[in-house]
């Protein structure tokens, strides 16, 4: 293989040529860095501390997911969605299942929907807890990370049982789930919910309410609510703008309909609305809300076979849907073409993070460094998705 | 507003640039003209009855001999959608942006161009958002064929590329 | 040195054997080789207390294997791997200061104990401007680590350097104020005459006199000297989730090592000088337990303070660096000034 030194250098026509030039830095913060999250290259134009703009940039794991998925069956996909948002695999197979059955009209059977809801939620809160973790490394508390994690090693433990991987589950399928839980799994679900929700106050007195947190990020990177939807922020980060709109309300989908839980939005409690504060709280607040409808569910799931309703051949009829779905991230949707044949003609995901992470460049200028990590931190991006 | 009403809006605003409507499928879509379609958005986002205020996603598609966009919006504050399609020939696919009506579709617009090839024009910052800029061709078209290599790299893992046979 | 000069002559009578200068010398070779090797364990000592006091507040356990008990040998085995590790400098380094600024670093750490009471005897200078000379020593740290920024040819280092320059130079003015008052009560600036004017027992110690006046004087001087050190909620220059590791993100091995070796001494003469200064320094709290060597007592509260250091690097975030330098220059400065006022106006009045 040719040793190839001849990488484009100055491609992109931001990049300042003067090595003398002393009023302003570039600064990369780049694909390596402790805390953009993953693969992620911001280019900073600094002026000492106070960055001047900041543009990301993307695509170093980009996995070809949409071109691949046209090769694959129906059924092969699932594994292969997992892997966009891996912090949150059980949402992402869900948006798919859902939108495939929408396409072919399939009923599903109440437990394995029921099932699908508790594990949806218990991913919220993993998902939750190592957003939690991380911004706490973010601003420099070092010790919420670990105590985020000893919640989730629980979680996972759970996720492990019933579908035998910690991290990528591939277990919600076409028309069911994979496994129905194992003996003792839902007792196991109810124990944990007892267990966790001490646990928030913990959260609470270490870092939310913390003087030396809130100095970092109340009235920090405030994203007005009309600017969020024009940008198309969703999730908790168009929540934290004060905007009172989450899918599983709005818009229910699979049987969210039926249980009993609040909307979480910022409401500027520490400083302004839409600062990262506000985005932070949101989440912390959207845990306890998910443990509200876990164990409405759990109260509620009827006794059956939850692998009724999986079909042995996957036969999807002409068409297209473009299906969305709540993930902790905000809207995940998807796109799918249909010609009736073995593979889908085009599968297109709308990652929530891709259109987060766009407003960057907006709300960059007049910020400090630090200040940048914190608003990346808020934004909770997962680089998976973005670059799918 | 029904899907049928909105279409009727459109109809009367902008005459021929609205080619069609179908609203036998599951989700109605309208079709409309590819040079007109930077002024029907702005309609459908200021307009006091509709206030399409969300672009939920901007998607390509490759229908053979032409690429298609495909743009779905809801409104926050009505609480209807619509879905809008448009459709050029592979061979100049120039498409009006709307990035300046909904700052979501800057980066949407980018990738639909990365990866299918569809010409924005007037976007203010065409250029490749996930694969490397130097890269030739647009992977999700359906008669694309990968570079032989890219910087010394195969591209593909059959045998021994023609670069290596240079060595 | 005279205390000094006598207890060794206690100790070895021959040695007034010795031409005079001979004797001076092998005297203050010895104390500093012993203050050395002293820093260098305590140094030791202190990262396994970091890792087990950190991993005890995080719900683990830490270092549990090296070393069978609670893993005391992990230290030793970190300390032998970055002696065995390459030593990487990088391309356009400036390599004449890349190689000094650590040596600077842990030298003028090093160069403070000269005049920390250990004992009533064991104090290697007893100069009558020990207090000035410890601050003034401790300001060349901040040269090493611009040195050590820049020569790393590195943004992020650059970065790091730059904000803790700022810091050390902003954070001196409070350290310095919040001593002066003690030097107003003592008379002195002498770091064994300070000890002194604090006998009697443990409430004669500077911290619990003229309360609550000197109790705040005593916070400010904590909250200012974890600035010095770069410790959180202070340690921006080595935020690790911003510029990856500061000033010191080039540096490997044994260069690394001596960074390292140096945070942890400030940390202790630091806490050393908080002693001295407001804790009463090696006297015991009560006076029947003056059978117990004064170094013990020295020690024993240095390491406490070591310990709180330590215990709110685990919980608290860190600050911006707009609000580090807003909280010196308007919050601990101002009521420094007002401290010295009251202090002194006290101390005339009640002379």
């Amino acid at each position: 293989m040719t040793k190839s030194n001849n990488f484009p250098e100055a491609r992109y026509e931001l990049i300042n040529p003067d090595p003398l030039k002393t009023d302003e830095f570039f600064l990369n913060m780049g694909p390596q860095h402790p805390s953009t999250h993953g693969v992620l290259r911001v280019l900073l134009k600094t002026d000492g501390e106070i960055v001047e703009s900041a543009t990301p940039y993307i695509g170093y794991l980009h996995r070809t997911f949409e071109k691949h998925a046209e090769q694959l069956t129906w059924p092969q996909i699932v594994p292969y969605v997992d892997r966009m948002d891996y912090l949150a695999s059980m949402n992402n197979d869900l948006g798919y299942a859902l939108a495939v059955e929408k396409l072919m009209g399939l009923e599903v059977n109440e437990r394995a929907q029921y099932l699908r809801v508790i594990v949806a939620e218990l991913n919220r809160i993993a998902s939750h807890l190592v957003y939690f973790g991380t911004y706490g490394l973010d601003v420099g508390a070092f010790t919420p990370f670990l105590y985020a994690f000893r919640e989730r090693e629980r979680i996972v433990d759970l996720f492990e049982e019933i579908s035998g991987a910690r991290l990528l589950y591939n277990y919600i399928w076409i028309g069911g789930v994979a496994f129905d839980a194992p003996e003792g799994w839902l007792e196991k679900v109810a124990d944990f919910c007892d267990y966790f929700i001490p646990k928030i106050k913990e959260y609470n007195d270490l870092l939310s309410y913390n003087k030396i947190f809130i100095e970092r990020t109340a009235n920090v990177g405030v994203i007005p609510a009309d600017l969020a939807i024009n940008y198309g922020l969703s999730g908790p980060s168009l929540r934290g703008s004060g905007v009172k709109f989450d899918l599983r309300k709005n818009d229910p989908y699979c049987i969210y309909d039926r249980f009993d839980f609040d909307i979480c939005y910022g409401s500027g409690q520490k400083g302004t609305v839409g600062d990262t504060w506000d985005r932070y709280f949101v989440r912390i607040q959207e845990m306890v809300e998910s443990v509200k409808i876990i164990r409405q569910a759990l109260k509620q799931i009827p006794e059956g076979d939850a692998k009724e309703t999986v079909p042995k051949n996957v036969r999807v009829p002409k068409g297209e849907i473009y299906f969305r779905s709540e993930t902790p991230r905000g809207e995940l949707g998807y796109y799918i073409v249909s010609d009736g044949g073995k593979n889908p003609v085009r599968v297109k995901v709308r990652a929530p993070a891709f259109s987060n992470l766009s407003i960057i460049p907006a709300i960059a200028s007049g910020l400090m460094v630090a200040d940048l990590v914190a608003v990346l931190g808020s934004l909770d991006i997962v680089l998976g998705e973005i670059d799918r | 507003m029904e899907a049928k009403e909105i279409h009727q809006k459109l109809k009367d605003k902008f005459q021929d640039a609205i080619l069609d409507f179908n609203e036998e499928v599951l989700q109605p879509y309208i079709v409309v003209a590819a040079d007109k379609v930077d002024e029907i958005a702005e309609f459908l986002r200021d307009d006091d009855d509709l206030q399409f205020d969300f672009l939920n996603s901007l998607s390509s598609l490759d229908l053979g001999e032409n690429l298609g966009v495909v743009y779905h919006m809801y409104s926050m504050s009505k609480n209807h959608k619509i879905v809008i399609k448009v459709e050029v020939p592979k061979d100049k696919p120039d498409v009006k942006t709307v990035s300046h009506i909904w700052r979501t579709a800057d980066w949407h617009e980018r990738e639909a161009y990365d990866l299918m090839g569809i010409n924005f024009v007037n976007h203010p910052d065409l250029r490749r958002i996930l694969l490397p800029d130097d890269w030739e061709g647009h992977p999700l078209r359906k008669d694309y064929v990968p570079q032989k290599s890219w910087h010394g790299i195969p591209t593909t893992l059959k045998g021994e590329t023609e670069d290596d046979q240079e060595q | 040195m005279e205390p000094l000069l006598k207890f060794a002559l206690d100790l070895v009578p021959g040695l007034s054997q010795l031409p005079h200068w001979l004797f001076i010398t092998l005297v203050a070779l010895v104390a500093a080789v012993v203050l050395f090797v002293f820093t260098a364990v305590f140094a030791l000592f202190a990262i396994w207390l970091e890792r087990k006091v950190s991993a005890h507040m995080q719900d683990r356990l830490g270092p549990m294997e090296t070393g069978g008990w609670h893993g005391w040998a992990q230290p030793i085995a970190d300390a032998l791997k970055l002696l065995m590790k390459e030593d990487i400098i990088p391309e356009n380094a400036d390599r004449p200061l890349f190689k000094m600024a650590p040596a600077i670093v842990f030298g003028a750490a090093l160069a403070t104990f000269a005049v920390i009471p250990w004992s009533r005897s064991f104090i290697p200078s007893d100069m009558n401007v020990g207090l000035l000379y410890i601050i003034s020593i401790s300001s060349l740290g901040v040269i090493a680590i611009l040195m050590g920024g820049w020569a790393s040819n590195n943004k992020w280092s650059l970065y790091g350097a730059m904000r803790s320059a700022a810091q050390i130079i902003s954070y001196e003015i409070p350290v310095s104020l919040s001593l002066i008052t003690v030097v107003l009560i003592s008379g002195t600036l002498s770091m064994q005459g300070i000890v002194h004017a604090q006998e009697g027992n443990m409430f004669a110690w500077n911290i619990f006199r003229y309360l609550p006046f000197m109790f705040i004087a005593f916070i400010i001087y904590f909250i200012a000297s974890l600035a010095e050190v770069n410790r959180t909620p202070f340690d921006l220059p080595e935020a690790e989730s911003e510029l990856v590791a500061g000033f010191h993100t080039e540096y490997s091995g044994m260069r690394f090592a001596f960074f390292f070796l140096a945070e942890y001494t400030n940390m202790f003469v630091v806490s050393a000088i908080s002693t001295v200064a407001f804790l009463g320094g090696w006297m015991p709290p009560f006076e029947f337990l003056s059978f117990i060597p004064g170094p013990f007592w020295l020690f024993g509260k240095a390491i406490l303070l070591v310990f709180v250091q330590m215990w709110l690097r685990w919980t608290l975030p860190r600050l911006r660096v707009d609000q580090v330098m807003y909280m010196s220059w308007k919050v601990l400065t101002p009521f420094s000034f007002a401290l010295i006022i009251i202090v002194s106006f006290w101390r005339v009045l009640t002379l």
